[in-house]
Formats: structure tokens, sequence, C-alpha cells
């Protein structure tokens, strides 16, 4: 046998935009991160025809892990019709040929800025996080090299006296999205600036979660069925937004993450966050049938994991 | 050694000390900081160090503190499950776990000691947080009474050590180095830069918590009023050596070294 014949016969571009050596490379660190979760693997970030900061760090992960047979979904805080979801969208699909969705049950891949679909993501399923700030430990320690010692040690003092010092200034813990978690009783881990009522999703879960930041050139993982934990105290529990009291002005939905609509009388409105889960919402009331997954939430606003989160109150 | 019925020898001669150092050395590039320093503290016991500026004696708190690693000397702790471990070969991990859980240390610089943009409640529950407290309202319990043990007014508690009276400060360093109630206590200069009625109460504050806890204490001062009132024993430094030691009565009422004794002498 010939070295030519077991090649690849050459191409002029590459399948998925990315070079193969690159997309070697990225599957790599992808396998490492897997491997130790929550750890941030360094990866060479490449250039896309994209500006840094919008998603670059998702888009290289997705296009190394995508293959013809796969169906995307790009969503932006939730909505899949934002100018830059379906740019992502767009581009992935001319690169890898591949058919894109916006039903979650429908997505192989989901590739997302700032949230996780409210439903249930299933085994297979890939989640890809676009981070603008992998490091949990940047504003409690500005210097790089010491935040790196302090993982090495799984030394995380500094953010449990910052708890401290929320509760003893405000008497309430006052992080908002990005809620800084620990997963499998090891790393810090930042979960992309999603909002606290999607942190608990990533804890058991039954999806692959990637996290890639392009600028930062960091990508980590969150294996299926891996513990993730908010950090919280053993008597101060971690709470998500309460959804309570909203309605979904669109769908009648209730308790699952939601848009806060200002209207000009002064008042607020509230619409689904999660666009795909209510566009589907909207076809079944008009008659149509629908599959509508489980949630991750249900309509009383109990997590499915029932012991995970704590009501304080 | 024979010892009699009924007469036993005393305590300082029978135990081993708590601290063995043994030929600290450590160079700052040209400038030699230490060379050859021996050091031992007893349970119960306070060391004072003296000398000149730039003798080396923080260098040693230093050390002590396992902040620094030593160019060459040896540092035991008599700790359960430590006794025989020389603690500058031994790994990061386990010298900060000794660090943190076993020796507490007050700087002469508050700004070295203390996180000033925390709340003082914070600075002392750090210590616990470092070594595992999760629970919020054990933290709150430990820091009210380590600051009252070093007495702090507690109405003060969550105001940032920043806008504190250096006094004050003191006493959150004194409150959050003794959080873990340490087997070893290292005081760099604990008074110095305090007006005298405020050093005198601080003073006294430690007196009553060595008497109390029964710590091994090594404290640095330029100032042997201090050492007098604190210390049984008194080492002398000189260019990062030791000239003389003994016990306090002994080095400052009959000084053997020419240096000592221009030390001891000196009247402004
Ligand atoms: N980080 C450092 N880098 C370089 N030189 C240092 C460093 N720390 C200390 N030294 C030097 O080591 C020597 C001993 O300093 P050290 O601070 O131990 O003296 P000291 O006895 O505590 O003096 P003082 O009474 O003024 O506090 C000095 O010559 C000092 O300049
Ligand atoms: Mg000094």
């Amino acid at each position: 046998m010939r070295l030519q014949q077991l090649a690849h016969p050459r191409h002029d571009y590459s399948y998925a935009f990315l070079d193969e050596f690159a997309k070697r490379e990225l599957r790599r660190r992808i396998l490492k991160a897997i491997a130790i979760p929550g750890y941030q693997v360094p990866y060479a970030s490449r250039e896309l025809p994209m500006a840094r900061g919008w998603g670059t760090g998702g888009l290289q992960v997705t296009l190394a892990a995508v293959g013809p047979t796969d169906t995307v979904k790009v969503i932006d805080q939730g909505a899949d019709d934002s100018v830059n979801a379906a740019n992502l969208r767009r581009f992935i699909a001319r690169m890898a040929g591949v058919q894109t969705t916006t039903d979650t049950l429908a997505a192989t891949i989901i590739q997302s800025r700032h949230r996780i679909p409210e439903e249930r993501l299933r085994e297979g399923q890939l989640l890809v996080l676009q981070v603008p700030v992998p490091e949990p430990l940047t504003h409690v320690e500005p210097s790089v090299t010491r935040a790196r010692q302090m993982h090495a040690d799984a030394d995380y003092a500094l953010i449990w006296l910052e708890l401290h010092e929320q509760l003893v200034r405000y008497r309430t813990f006052t992080g908002g999205a990005d809620y800084p978690v620990v997963v499998y009783g090891r790393y810090l881990m930042a979960p992309s600036p999603i909002p606290r009522w999607d942190t608990p999703m990533l804890h058991q879960a039954a999806h692959l979660t990637l996290l890639s930041a392009g600028r930062e050139k960091r990508l980590y993982a969150v294996p299926p069925y891996t513990d993730v934990r908010p950090i919280e105290f053993e008597d101060v529990h971690f709470q998500v937004e309460s959804q309570a009291g909203r309605v979904c002005a669109q769908t009648g939905a209730v308790n699952r993450f939601m848009n806060e609509v200002p209207q000009p009388d002064g008042s607020s409105r509230y619409i689904l966050s999660d666009t795909g889960y209510a566009a589907k919402l909207v076809r079944r009331t008009q008659g149509e049938v629908v599959e509508i997954g489980a949630t991750y939430y249900d309509e009383q606003g109990r997590f499915y994991h029932t012991e995970f989160l704590h009501h304080d109150d | 050694m024979m010892t009699r019925p009924g007469l036993d020898h005393p305590r300082l001669v029978r135990e081993v000390p708590l601290l063995q150092a043994r030929g600290l050395c450590r160079r700052y590039g040209a400038i030699t900081a230490i060379d050859g320093v021996d050091v031992s503290v007893y349970r119960g016991e306070v060391l004072g160090i003296v000398g000149e500026s730039g003798s080396g004696k923080s260098t040693v708190l230093r050390l002590l503190n396992l902040e620094e690693p030593a160019d060459a000397g040896t540092y035991y702790l008599d700790l359960p499950g430590y006794a025989d471990q020389n603690l500058f070969t031994m790994d990061r991990y386990y010298r900060r776990q000794i660090q943190i859980r076993h020796i507490g240390i007050v700087y002469q610089n508050p700004y070295l000691g203390l996180r000033m943009r925390h709340t003082s409640s914070g600075n002392v529950a750090e210590r616990l947080i470092m070594a595992g407290e999760r629970n919020f309202a054990t933290l709150r319990q430990a820091a009210r009474g380590a600051l009252s043990a070093s007495e702090f007014p507690l109405e003060r508690m969550d105001d940032l050590p920043i806008r504190l009276s250096g006094g004050m400060q003191q006493r959150v360093q004194l409150a959050r180095a003794l959080a873990l109630r340490p087997m070893l206590l290292l005081l760099d200069e604990p008074t110095t830069g305090l007006d005298v009625s405020v050093q005198a109460l601080v003073l006294d504050t430690l007196a009553r918590i060595q008497r109390e806890l029964q710590i091994a204490t090594v404290i640095v001062s330029h100032d042997l009023g201090v050492i007098r009132a604190l210390a049984d024993r008194v080492m002398v430094m000189r260019h990062g050596r030791v000239i003389e030691h003994g016990l306090t009565d002994q080095i400052l009422e009959d000084p053997q070294e020419a240096y000592t004794q221009q030390l001891v002498y000196a009247k402004l």
C-alpha cells in the first residue's frame, strides 16, 4: 500500500473551515478537558472571519466537533433569532453542510451564549458555551500566576472569603450570572455568564458541556454525570433567581427563565428567554402536534434533581 | 540523668522544645541577611529577639513562618505526625497546612498581615476558611471570639482595617493569628509605631494571651522595655548572627558582649 492511497485526497478547502491540523489540536485539547473536569486547558485559538469576543471560542469547538450528520442549534441569551446567533448558525451550516434547527430536542450540537435551554438535554447531545472570562478567580486574585497556583493547590479560600464578605455587608450573596461552581469536587469553574437559574442544570447532566474562550485561549469541560456545585456555605445556600409571579405574556408559561420587557406605562411584561421552547408552546396552542421535552424545572419551580437546591427563604 | 523519687527535673529540662531550628541561612543576592542562626522555643515560653535595624530579625521570622525558603538550615516543630520532618524540605502543600494550622504571625506593618479591603471579621474568618470551615454561623462566632480575646471593640468588627487605628489593626492581626489556636506565635515589632499608652494596652493583651494559651512565642522588638515585659529568654542579633543569648534578666542586667552592653545602656 502506498502513502498516497492512505492519505485523504487533496482539497482546496477543508471541511468545517478549520484546517485538519487545527481541528486535531482542538480535539486533543477537548479530550484533555473532558479527562480533567473543570480544568482550563490552553489551546491555540485560530483566526476566524469574526472578531474575538463574538463567540470565536465556542465556534472553534463546534467546528472541531461537527460532522455532516449533525444538527446544529445556535442561541444567544436564549434566542435563536438574534443577529449574532443567526450569523454563527449560517457560518456553521455553510462550512460544515449541516442541518440547523431551533428545536432543542432535534439538535445534536447546541452552541450558546449565556443560556442553557429549558428542556433537559439528553445523553449524546453536546452543549458548547461561549466564554468571555474563563478564570473564576479573576476578581479575587488579579495575578494569573497566583491564580494558577491556587487551582493547583485547590486553595479556594479567597472565593469563600468573598462570600463571607457579601453576607456580612449585604446579608445575601450578590453574585449574579457566571456564579462560580466546583466541578467534581476539585476545580473551581466559571460556568460562563449563564444566569444562576441555569447553574444547577450542569450538575449530573446527561449531556456533555464544553466551554471555550477564544480570546483567552482556554477551554474546559463538564463531562456527563459529573457533580457541579455552586459555592455556598453549609448554612447559607445558593439561590436561583426567583421567577415567582412571572407569567410569559406570549405562552402563559410559568417558572421558566423570563426576560423582562419594560412597558411604556412603567410596568413590566415577561416573555420566555428560551425562544425555541416558546415557539413550540405557541405551535401547540395552535393545535399542532409538537414534541416538548421534560424541563429542568417543573411548573412549581422545583428542580428535577430534587435534593439539589435548598430553599432558604 | 538520675531522678530521685518525688523530685522531678524541672519541666524545661524534661521537655523537648516545640521549635528547633538550626543553622538558618538566607541570602538576598549579595546580601547575607542571616547566617547560621539557631532558634529553639519551648511550649509556653517567650523568646525575644533584639538587634539593630537590618540585623536579620524579620528574616528569621519569615523563615519560621515558612514564607520563604531557607538557603541552609533545618526546622523542626514538635507536632503530632510531623516531629521528625524538616519543614524546609517538605512538600509545599503540607508546609502551607502547617503554616495555616499551627503558626500565627503579627507583622510590624499591618499592610503585610491584613487585607485592607476586607472586613476585620473577614480577615479573622479567613484563617478558618483556609482550614476548611464552610459554616457561616461558625465563622462569625469564631471571629467574634478571637477578636474579643484580643480585646478588639466588637461593634467595629465589620469595619475595614484601613479605617481602624494602628492599635486596633494590631489587635485584628493578633486575632487573625490566634483564630486557629496555633502552637507557635510570631510577633514582629507588634507595638512599634503605637503611642506609649496604646502600646502598654497591647502589651497587656499579649501578656494575658500568652499566660492563658501557653503558646510558644517569638517576639522581635528593638524596644528593650517590651522584651523585658514579655520575654523569658533573649537572643541578640547583629549582622545576621546571634552574638549573645540567655535568660532575659541575665542579658539585660549583665550583658557580656560589647554591642549588647551598648544596646542595654544606651540612653536617649
Ligand atoms: N526581600 C529582600 N530582598 C533583599 N534584601 C532583603 C530582603 N529582605 C531583607 N533584606 C535584607 O536583609 C537584611 C536583614 O533584613 P531584616 O528585615 O531581616 O532586618 P531586621 O533586623 O528585621 O531590621 P528592622 O529592625 O529594620 O526591621 C537587610 O540587609 C535587608 O536589607
Ligand atoms: Mg524587621
